[in-house]
C-alpha cells in the first residue's frame, strides 16, 4: 500500500510507533500536492514550512517518549473559509484574497493542540456558495474520478484532496450540504454533525443558521476520530452547545441489529437518477441482511426545502457579506469617488456573479414590505420541516437517502442556470434548515464509473449512532477502499 | 413574482453592489425565476405556524463582563487597505 | 398663526460596563485609537458575538426604572446600514422584541408632574468614531473603532412633551434615574449620553400632527433645547408661508446654531431588520427578574417627595438633596445617626456643596464622611460650641479629615459656659458702653444685640451666646 493510501488511524499507529517519521510523511505529501494538485487544482495555498515545523515538533515529542496530541502527524487539509492565524484565508473570493486572520479559528485551535498537521487551504466556491466549486474566484477544481466532472461543492476542494490522496482527511463547511455532496461526488465520507455540535467561530459566515464544519476522511473510522477532535461546546460561539461528546470509536462496531431505518418516499421520486435509485435499493437489502428494519415514512414539506433555503441562506448571507466594504481588510477598489462609490467598486470588483446573485436574493427578501412574503415565511415553513423529522424520529431511528440526485455532473453543464444548480441540493438542503446531524458515504458507482453517496440523516447529536449505522455498512462493502485512477493529461492544466 | 429593473437597482444599491445594464438584464431574469421559484411557499397555510430561525433549543447565552486582550494597533491595523496614523483611512463620508 | 409643538426623544447611554457588549475589549475612554479592538469587534471574517451578562442585567434595570413592561422573551435583530464606522455594516440591536415596552417616566414642571410615556428600552451596539479632518480640501475621513461594540441602551419615548421645559426636565430627570441605577456613567462630554429630537408642529387645536423632522448631532442638554427652539421657528415660519415641512433629518450645527438637512440620509432607510442567527434569545424569569430589581434604589422623584412629607424639607432644598445620588444618600445616612433632618439638609446644602464647588471637588468623592458629620451636629446640639465656630471646625474637618472633637479641644474652641467667666466679661462690656446701655434702658431693644455682639467678640464667639443673652438682659435689667 502507498503511504498517501493510509487512513489516519493507521497512520497515527505508525507515526506513534517510530515506523513512520512525521517529517517525512509531510515532506510527502507536499511532494504528491506539487505533483498530482495543478491537475485537481483542490488547493488554493499550501503550508509547507509551517506544516514541517509542526512536523518537527511531532517528531521531536516522539523521539523524547512525550505525550502527543489524538491526531499525531496527520495531515489535514483545511477549507479555506476556515481561519487559519497568519496565514492567508481568502473564501476563494478575490474580495479576501491578502486576508490573512490575526487568530485561528475554534477547529484549527483544537487541530493544532491534537498535534494534527495542516498541509493547506482548499478551494470552494466563492463564500460557500454552490454546489459545484466553480464559482471560485480562483481556479475550478476538478473530480479526481474524472476530471471532466464538478468534485461537487461547495467543499470541493477538500472533498478532491481526500479523494486524490493529497491529504489523509480534510474539514469542510456545509450550509446546504456542502460537505455531504461533494463527498458522494468524490467518493469519501462526509459528516455534517448537528448545528451546534461544533463551533462555527473562526468559520466564515454564509447563513449562519445553517453553517456547520464537517469532515471529509477516507472511511468512517476516521471520521469518528476526527469530529471526536473538533466537537464540543465553545465559549466563543452561543450557539454551541454545551453536550457532552462521547467516544465516537468506542462500539463504534455495535451493529444495526433491529434498528428502524426510515425511507423517505419523497426522496425516492421523479428526478432520481437511474444509478443511483440502484445503489440506494442494495444499501437497503445489505441494510435488512444485517438486521435492520426498513421503514417507508413521509417527509412531507421536502419540496419546500430549497425555496425556504435560498431565502434563509441569503437573507443571511446578504448581512454577513455586508463587512466586505474594503475599510478594515481585505480588497478596496484603486479609485473611487468618496465613500459609497467605494462601497460599490469594491464589492462589484470583488465578489463574483453566484455570490452578488445570493447578496441581492437576500436583500430583497428582508426589505421594506417584502420581510413577511419571504423571510417570515420561510422561518415558518422552515418549521414545519423541522417538524417532519420530529415527527419521523418517532417511528424510526435515523432516516437513509441519496445524498445527490445525480452521481455528478460536468464543469459548465449548470453553470447558466442558478435555480438548476439549487436543485443539485434537494437531499441535503433539509437536514440544514432542521439542524440535525447527516453522513455521506461511499455506496456504489455510476455506469460512467463516478462513484455514489448515501446518506443517512438522525436525531439532534446522535452523530456517535449514525457513524455507528454508516460503520455497519462500510465493514461490509469495499466501495470506500476503491480510488480514482487519475486520468489527467498535462494539457488539462 | 416579477421583478423589473427598478427593483434590481434598489436592491443592488441596498447591497452596494453596482451593475452594468446587461448584468441588470441578466440578473432581472435569474432573480425572477428563483422568485417565481419560490413563490411556491404560498401554497402552505403557515398562519398557525410559529416562524422558527434557530434549531438550537437554548437560551441565555451569556458571558462575564471580564476584560479580554485586545489587539495591538499593528495587528488591528494589519488587514486594512489605507490607514493614516493611528486611525483608519476611508474616502470622505459626507453626513 | 400659533402652533403646538410635539416633541419626542431618542437617548442613547453607554452602559458603565468593563468589557464591550460582545467582546473582552475594554470600554475606556480615551485611549489611543485602535487599541481596544480584537476580531469580533473589528467585525472580522468568522468572529461571532456572546452577549455581556452585566450589559443585559444594566439594560434590564434601566427598563424596570423606567416602568417598561418586560416580556419574558428577548431577542436580538440585526439592523443593516453602511456606514465606515459600522464593522460589520449592520448593528445588532433589537427591534422585534425590545426588552421593555410601555413605560413612563414621571418629570416635574412648575411643581407640577407630567408622565412621559416611554415607547420602548433596549440594547444594541455602539458604532466607532468618525473623524473628519481639518485640514483644508482633505479628501478622506478616518476612524477609530475602539467605541464600535461599547454596550449602548437606546431609550425611545413618545412624543409626549411639549414645550423645551418638559424636555428639559425629561432628559435631567432620565440622566438622574440613569446615574441612580448606576447603568450608565451619563458623561456627555464623553458622549456616553446622547440626545436625538423629533420635532413636529400642529395648528393649535388641531389634531393632525405635521411631519415629523429628526434633529441628529445634538451634543449637549443646551443644543437639545436650542434646537427644539430653532425647528420650532423654522418649521412655523414655513407653514405660514404656506409651505410643506419635509419629514427629513437634520443636522444641528452648534457653532451657528442651526439645523441643516443630513445629505447621506436623503434616501429612505430600509435597514433590513432580521433576527440574529449568532445570539440565542435571552428568558428573564422572574426570579432573575425580582434578583435585578432589588438592586434599583429609590428614584429621585420618589425619594424627593418623601424627603418632603417624611421630613418636612422645603421643595429646593430636597431638590438640591436628590440631584446628586450620593447627597441624598449622604443625608440618609446622617440622620440615621443623629435624627436632625432639617439641621443636616442645611449642613448638606449650603456648607457641605459649598466647600465641594469652591474646592472644585468631585461630588462622588466627598471629602467627609456621614458619621463625621453627624458628630459635629451632636457636638452642637449639647450646646459645646455655637454656630459660627462649628462653621469653623466643619471647613477644618473637610481640610484635614479630623474628627470635630480633636479640632475643638487642639484649637481650644469649645463653648464658654461658666456663668463666673461670661460674666466678668458682661461686666467689661457694660462699662465700656454707658451710650448704648442708656439706649437700651429708653427703650431701644436692638442695643441689646450689639451688647450680645461686643460679649462675643470678646470671647472670641466661643461664649454660649443664650447664656449670654440671659445674664446681659438680667445685669442691666437689675
Ligand atoms: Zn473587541
Amino acid at each position: 500500500m502507498r503511504l498517501f493510501e493510509y487512513t489516519a488511524l493507521q497512520i497515527k499507529e505508525k507515526i506513534i510507533s517510530g515506523e513512520i517519521r512525521p517529517v517525512d510523511l509531510t515532506k510527502q505529501f507536499i511532494e504528491q500536492i506539487k505533483n498530482i494538485d495543478p491537475h485537481v487544482q483542490a488547493y488554493l495555498s499550501i503550508h509547507e514550512d509551517e506544516a514541517l515545523k509542526k512536523a518537527a515538533q511531532i517528531q521531536k515529542k516522539i523521539e523524547n517518549a512525550e505525550n502527543v496530541g489524538f491526531l499525531a502527524g496527520v495531515p489535514i487539509a483545511i477549507k479555506d473559509n476556515i481561519c487559519t492565524k497568519g496565514l492567508h484565508t481568502t473564501c476563494a473570493s478575490k474580495i479576501l484574497r491578502n486576508f490573512i486572520p490575526p487568530y485561528d479559528a475554534c477547529v484549527v485551535k483544537r487541530l493544532k493542540e491534537e498535534d494534527a498537521i495542516i498541509l493547506g487551504k482548499t478551494n470552494l466556491d466563492e463564500f460557500a456558495m454552490g454546489s459545484s466549486t466553480e464559482n471560485s474566484g480562483y481556479k475550478i477544481t476538478r473530480n479526481p474520478w474524472n476530471p471532466e466532472y464538478v468534485p461537487g461543492g461547495s467543499s470541493g476542494g477538500s472533498a478532491a484532496a481526500v479523494a486524490a490522496d493529497l491529504s489523509i482527511m480534510a474539514l469542510g463547511s456545509d450550509t446546504g450540504g456542502s460537505v455531504r455532496q461533494p463527498a458522494a461526488l468524490c467518493g469519501v465520507v462526509g459528516v455534517k454533525p448537528t448545528y451546534g455540535r461544533v463551533s462555527r467561530f473562526g468559520l466564515i459566515a454564509f447563513g449562519s443558521s445553517l453553517d456547520q464544519i464537517g469532515t471529509f476522511t477516507r472511511d468512517v473510522k476516521d471520521a469518528a476520530l476526527l469530529l471526536q477532535v473538533i466537537a464540543g461546546h465553545d465559549f466563543h460561539d452561543s450557539t454551541s452547545m454545551p453536550v457532552p461528546v462521547p467516544d465516537y470509536l468506542r462500539e463504534i462496531d455495535a451493529g444495526v441489529r433491529g434498528l428502524r431505518i426510515g425511507i423517505p418516499k419523497e426522496y425516492f421520486s421523479a428526478g432520481l437518477n437511474e444509478d443511483v435509485h440502484n445503489a440506494l435499493k442494495n444499501v437497503l437489502r445489505k441494510y435488512e441482511q444485517l438486521g435492520a428494519n426498513v421503514i417507508d415514512i413521509s417527509l412531507p414539506h421536502t419540496e419546500y426545502a430549497v425555496a425556504v433555503y435560498y431565502i434563509v441562506a441569503n437573507a443571511e448571507a446578504s448581512s454577513n457579506l455586508a463587512r466586505y466594504d474594503g475599510v478594515r481588510y481585505g480588497y478596496r477598489a484603486s479609485k473611487s469617488n468618496g465613500i459609497v462609490d467605494m462601497y460599490c467598486r469594491t464589492r462589484s470588483e470583488g465578489f463574483g456573479n453566484e455570490v452578488k446573485r445570493r447578496i441581492m436574493l437576500g436583500n430583497y427578501a428582508l426589505s421594506s414590505g417584502y420581510y413577511d412574503a419571504y423571510y417570515l415565511k420561510a422561518s415558518r415553513v422552515r418549521n414545519l420541516i423541522k417538524g417532519d423529522f420530529d415527527g419521523a424520529f418517532q417511528k424510526v431511528d435515523c432516516i437513509i437517502c441519496p445524498t445527490s440526485p445525480v452521481p455528478g455532473f460536468k464543469i459548465g453543464e449548470r453553470a447558466k442556470n442558478p435555480l438548476e444548480m439549487y436543485l443539485s441540493d434537494i437531499y441535503t438542503i433539509p437536514a440544514n434548515l432542521a439542524g440535525i446531524p447527516g453522513i455521506s458515504l461511499p455506496c456504489g458507482f455510476s455506469k460512467e464509473g463516478l462513484p455514489i453517496g448515501m446518506q443517512i440523516l438522525g436525531k439532534h447529536f446522535e452523530e456517535k449512532k449514525l457513524l455507528q449505522i454508516a460503520y455497519a455498512f462500510e465493514r461490509e462493502t469495499d466501495f470506500h477502499r476503491k480510488k480514482p485512477v487519475l486520468k489527467f493529461s498535462l494539457t488539462q492544466k | 413574482m416579477k421583478i423589473g429593473k427598478k427593483d434590481i437597482e434598489y436592491i443592488a444599491h441596498l447591497s452596494r453592489i453596482e451593475l452594468s445594464e446587461t448584468e441588470k438584464e441578466t440578473f432581472v431574469c435569474q432573480l425572477s425565476d428563483i422568485l417565481s421559484y419560490i413563490e411556491k411557499l404560498n401554497r402552505l397555510n403557515t398562519e398557525a405556524v410559529k416562524p422558527m430561525s434557530c434549531t438550537v433549543n437554548a437560551t441565555n447565552v451569556l458571558r462575564d463582563d471580564i476584560l479580554e486582550s485586545s489587539l495591538s494597533l499593528e495587528e488591528a491595523q494589519f488587514n486594512a487597505p489605507a490607514t493614516k496614523g493611528v486611525f483608519f483611512k476611508v474616502p470622505k463620508v459626507i453626513e | 398663526m400659533e402652533y403646538e409643538v410635539i416633541v419626542g426623544l431618542e437617548t442613547h447611554a453607554e452602559l458603565a460596563t468593563v468589557t464591550k457588549l460582545f467582546c473582552g475589549c475594554s470600554t475606556k475612554f480615551g485611549s489611543e485609537p485602535n487599541t481596544q479592538v480584537c476580531p469580533v469587534c473589528l467585525g472580522m471574517p468568522g468572529v461571532l458575538p456572546v452577549m455581556n451578562k452585566k450589559a443585559f442585567e444594566y439594560a434590564l434595570k434601566a427598563a424596570i426604572a423606567l416602568n417598561c413592561k418586560i416580556d419574558e422573551f428577548t431577542n436580538f435583530d440585526r439592523k443593516s446600514y453602511y456606514y465606515p464606522d459600522l464593522p460589520k455594516n449592520y448593528q445588532i440591536s433589537q427591534n422585534y422584541y425590545n426588552l421593555g415596552v410601555d413605560g413612563y417616566m414621571d418629570i416635574c414642571v412648575h411643581d407640577r408632574i407630567n408622565r412621559v410615556r416611554i415607547h420602548n428600552v433596549h440594547l444594541e451596539e455602539e458604532a466607532g468614531k468618525l473623524i473628519h479632518p481639518e485640514e483644508a480640501g482633505a479628501d478622506y475621513s478616518l476612524v477609530d473603532f475602539n467605541r464600535a461594540g461599547v454596550p449602548l441602551l437606546e431609550i425611545v419615548s413618545y412624543p409626549d412633551m411639549r414645550n423645551v421645559d418638559e424636555v428639559e426636565s425629561y432628559m435631567q430627570t432620565l440622566r438622574k434615574i440613569l446615574l441612580y441605577t448606576e447603568v450608565s456613567d451619563c458623561k456627555m462630554q464623553e458622549g456616553s449620553l446622547r440626545f436625538e429630537a423629533s420635532i413636529s408642529l400642529r395648528k393649535k387645536g388641531a389634531e393632525k400632527l405635521g411631519n415629523r423632522v429628526e434633529i441628529k448631532n445634538l451634543n449637549s442638554m443646551k443644543s437639545v433645547l436650542k434646537a427644539i427652539e430653532y425647528e420650532t421657528k423654522r418649521q412655523a415660519d414655513s407653514l405660514d408661508q404656506g409651505e410643506t415641512v419635509d419629514r427629513e433629518t437634520r443636522l444641528w450645527d452648534e457653532v451657528n446654531e442651526k439645523s441643516a438637512r443630513m445629505r447621506s440620509k436623503e434616501e429612505a432607510q430600509d435597514y433590513r431588520y432580521f433576527p440574529e442567527p449568532d445570539l440565542l434569545p435571552v428568558v428573564v424569569d422572574g426570579k432573575w427578574l425580582d434578583e435585578v430589581k432589588v438592586t434599583i434604589p429609590e428614584l429621585p422623584l420618589a425619594r424627593k417627595q418623601r424627603f418632603i412629607e417624611v421630613f418636612k424639607l422645603s421643595d429646593y432644598d430636597t431638590s438640591l438633596l436628590v440631584e446628586e445620588k450620593i447627597l441624598a444618600d449622604f443625608f440618609e445616612d446622617c440622620i440615621k445617626i443623629v435624627d436632625r433632618p432639617k439641621v443636616f439638609c442645611n449642613w448638606i446644602t449650603n456648607d457641605l456643596l459649598r466647600e465641594v464647588n469652591e474646592r472644585k471637588l468631585d461630588i462622588h468623592h466627598l471629602p467627609i464622611r456621614p458619621y463625621q458629620l453627624a458628630a459635629l451636629v451632636e457636638i452642637i446640639e449639647k450646646g459645646a460650641i455655637s454656630s459660627t465656630i462649628a462653621r469653623e471646625v466643619f471647613s477644618e474637618m473637610v481640610q484635614t479629615g479630623e474628627a470635630p472633637q480633636a479640632i475643638i479641644e487642639e484649637k481650644k474652641l469649645a463653648q464658654i459656659s461658666d456663668e463666673g467667666l461670661i460674666e466678668a466679661v458682661i461686666v467689661k462690656v457694660i462699662s465700656g458702653n454707658p451710650a448704648v446701655i442708656e439706649d437700651y434702658k429708653k427703650g431701644k431693644k436692638n442695643a441689646l444685640t450689639f451688647l450680645v455682639g461686643q460679649v462675643m467678640k470678646e470671647t472670641k464667639g466661643k461664649a454660649n451666646p443664650k447664656m449670654v443673652n440671659e445674664l446681659l438682659q438680667r445685669k442691666i435689667d437689675a
